[in-house]
């Protein structure tokens, strides 16, 4: 199976082209937007960290390690496609467009962060594992019934793969020929879990074979590679051809979440390892350099404009009022149902003499 | 200018596919979906002749994965579509559990409003029609807990076609409940034409002084024969027909248990965190004062619903109604 899904490879852990870039898919101004966007969501996943560590925010789910997986996928997509991440994909979500704002507010534990900007087709991210691949398929699904050409992505990880809804999910796209991308990032953990001990599959994107569906692995360290594969699948299901599972292998270098100590179940030099030799992010440098798109003064100035706008996002998210309590009560269902305008009347005026 | 309403002599099951007929023609995006729904017309016959009419891509045979096909109408109805999912037997929603409680129901509180799922599920329920182990299960406690969904239970074609309709109309997800054991066991005029019956509000069979007697779904036929036996004793009782099992219809039960002071329930389902004790909320809640006797709730056992050979002795009879009804008159 690893002979049939080999890991496709565009940038070398050198930086080196392994092959012919599609100079008109990966523009260099494509290039330089991949990069920038790393270093975007990277810094953005390392304050977020630090916020958690100083209370400003609740439990978080790091994501360092999968930035090429992340922002590559992402950039493939049009604003008019849908996207249905997890808890570990706001990456992806703020390269489509979500605003930092709103994801720091969800992370900060409020139902606010949960809407998406205007326009933008985000779902809140799965925290059941594996549940939202058959909402992509049903999305999906919806607008070839409305005849327009977009599609919807699911991002999930290795360990949902054994979760029945994944099969699920998989066969009713299949089956509804629905245009979908299920996007995989393999980053060989499920919480402490190794994948080993996960699946005797030695691939992930073999288990497209049960559903008469294209599976590609990709290198998900190396963005060109996950660009280029995501943007064939997009087009596949744009044209009817149905959906692709696209396995990204990577590694998350910290924790599950902040709440998580991996020290417990692998060695951390494996992760430092990997950091060393097989980084996205350097990757790409590595790579940008031997093209001549490396400018200094431009990384510096983006690294900037970054801190900047994650800096402003914080303050956004820390001056929003207080949470209501309205908001646990209004929105149950259209209009309440007389149990809950009872509950909320009862707490309320409970809580009015508490004040008093 | 005058016109005249049709009417149609239909049993419950023809009254849900008529109800589904009349929102297929009437909403492009409704949709119905589900195990043997398309060309064989579901296992009941409940979507006869709609795949015929409205095609397959209007009424989906879907794979046998409850899961699959349930989380793919909840991905259709946050983006635009009406689906109506068929669970074929009540006791096979299991998989699907997941489906509903953790986004069917929740994902509109979730996201403040901004995503909703317009998607009723419907699924025959109950014992008494010696089907195979794990077909007769009524479960519906499990969903009244479910914060997010409604859930309605019709006891007589009128109500089945007007409560679905209403369902589909609902911006809400809705368990429909169909009990299987009235699918053919009346018939009644049904209106051709669109109507609807509102969701939460009960409806009294039969009116009396004595006593309050509360049923639904597949307990209504019971309860009614021993409130007819009762009439012949001299005892005359309220019947209420609940038809929806969250929201219940305070104002109903409080109306007549206040009247009567004395009340049984009946409920197929097992009898532990059953529909039944929320009843008796309501009652406490309502109505403690005027009570002249303890509530009787008249159930299931707290086993699994046994295989068909011993339902009879599982499943609620006018003869445990009357005997509980003797039971409130005598306290």
């Amino acid at each position: 199976m690893e002979e049939q899904f080999p890991m496709i490879q565009w940038i070398d852990e050198k930086g080196n082209l392994v092959k012919e870039i599609d100079q008109e898919l990966i523009t260099e101004d494509v290039i330089r937007n991949m990069y920038r966007n790393m270093v975007r969501i990277r810094t953005f996943d390392r304050k977020a960290i630090s916020l958690q560590r100083q209370g400003r925010i609740g439990t978080y789910a790091p994501f360092e390690g999968q930035e090429a997986a992340q922002v590559g996928s992402a950039m493939s997509l049009r604003k008019t496609d849908w996207l249905f991440p997890t808890y570990r994909d706001h990456g992806a979500t703020m390269t489509f467009g979500h605003s930092l704002k709103t994801i720091l507010t969800y992370w900060n534990g409020r139902n606010e962060g949960c809407v998406p900007p205007e326009g933008l087709h985000i779902f809140p991210p799965s925290v059941p594992i594996a549940t939202h691949l058959p909402h992509a398929a049903g999305a999906a699904y919806a607008e070839k019934r409305k005849g327009t050409d977009n599609i919807a992505v699911a991002y999930f990880g290795d360990g949902a793969t054994s979760e029945g809804d994944f099969h699920e999910g998989l066969n009713v796209a299949s089956v509804l020929k629905s245009p979908v991308v299920f996007f995989n990032q393999n980053n060989n953990y499920a919480i402490s879990v190794p994948i080993h001990k996960q699946m005797n599959s030695k691939t992930i994107a073999q288990k497209s074979v049960s559903y008469d569906i294209p599976g590609v692995r990709v290198d998900g360290n190396d963005i060109i590679a996950v660009y280029t594969e995501m943007n064939r699948a997009i087009d596949r299901a744009r044209n009817g051809e149905g959906p692709t599972l696209i396995e990204a292998v990577t590694w998350r270098y910290g924790a599950h979440t902040t709440a998580d100590d991996p020290t417990k179940y692998r060695e951390q030099q494996e992760s430092e390892d990997r950091r060393a030799s097989k980084d996205p992010v350097a990757r790409l440098e590595l790579y940008m350099k031997q093209a001549g798109l490396w400018d200094e003064e431009w990384v510096t100035g983006i690294k900037e404009e970054v801190a900047q706008e994650i800096d402003l996002a914080i303050e956004d998210m820390e001056n929003l009022p207080p949470a209501d309590v309205n908001v646990i009560f209004d929105y149950v269902f259209e209009s309440p149902t007389w149990t809950i305008e009872k509950q909320k009347k009862d707490y309320v005026a409970h809580m009015e003499r508490g004040d008093q | 200018m005058q016109t005249t309403v049709g009417t149609n002599t239909l049993t419950l099951v023809q009254a849900v596919t008529d109800g589904m007929r009349t929102m297929l023609r009437e909403k492009e995006e409704v949709l119905v979906m589900g195990e043997d729904v398309g060309k064989n017309g579901g296992v009941f016959r409940a979507t006869d002749g709609l795949q015929a009419e409205f095609g397959e891509d209007r009424v989906i045979d879907t794979p046998l994965s409850e899961a699959g096909f349930t989380g793919a109408a909840i991905g259709m109805a946050i983006n635009g579509f009406l689906p109506i999912v068929e669970i074929q037997f009540l006791g096979f929603v299991y998989p699907a559990y997941e489906q509903i409680m953790t986004h069917a129901s929740r994902i509109r509180a979730r996201t403040m409003g901004h995503y909703s799922v317009p998607m009723v599920i419907r699924a025959p329920y109950g014992a008494g029609v010696r089907a195979p182990e794990i077909h007769s299960d009524s479960v519906e406690a499990l969903f009244t807990h479910m914060p997010g969904i409604k859930v309605v239970c019709p006891s007589s074609p009128y109500d089945a076609k007007g409560l679905l309709i209403a369902s589909i109309e609902d911006p809400d997800p809705v368990l429909f409940m169909e009990p299987m054991r009235n699918y053919r066991s009346s018939r009644e005029e049904v209106p051709e034409d669109k109507y609807t019956v509102e969701i939460g509000k009960g409806k009294r069979l039969a009116e009396g002084e004595d006593v309050t007697v509360i049923a639904w779904g597949a307990m209504v036929p019971v309860a009614e024969k021993a409130v007819k036996q009762m009439e012949g004793k001299g005892v005359y009782c309220d019947l209420i027909d609940l038809r929806t099992l969250y929201p219940l219809d305070q104002d109903l039960i409080a109306e007549s248990v206040q009247k009567t002071g004395r009340t049984v329930i009946v409920q197929e389902a097992h009898a532990t965190s059953g529909v039944a004790n929320d009843v008796i909320s309501v009652i406490n809640d309502t109505s403690f004062l005027y009570q002249k006797a303890p509530i009787e709730r008249v159930t299931g056992f707290d086993t699994p619903v046994p295989f068909f050979a011993y339902e009879d002795h599982y499943l609620p009879t006018p003869e445990r109604v009357i005997k509980s009804i003797e039971k409130v008159i005598s306290f």
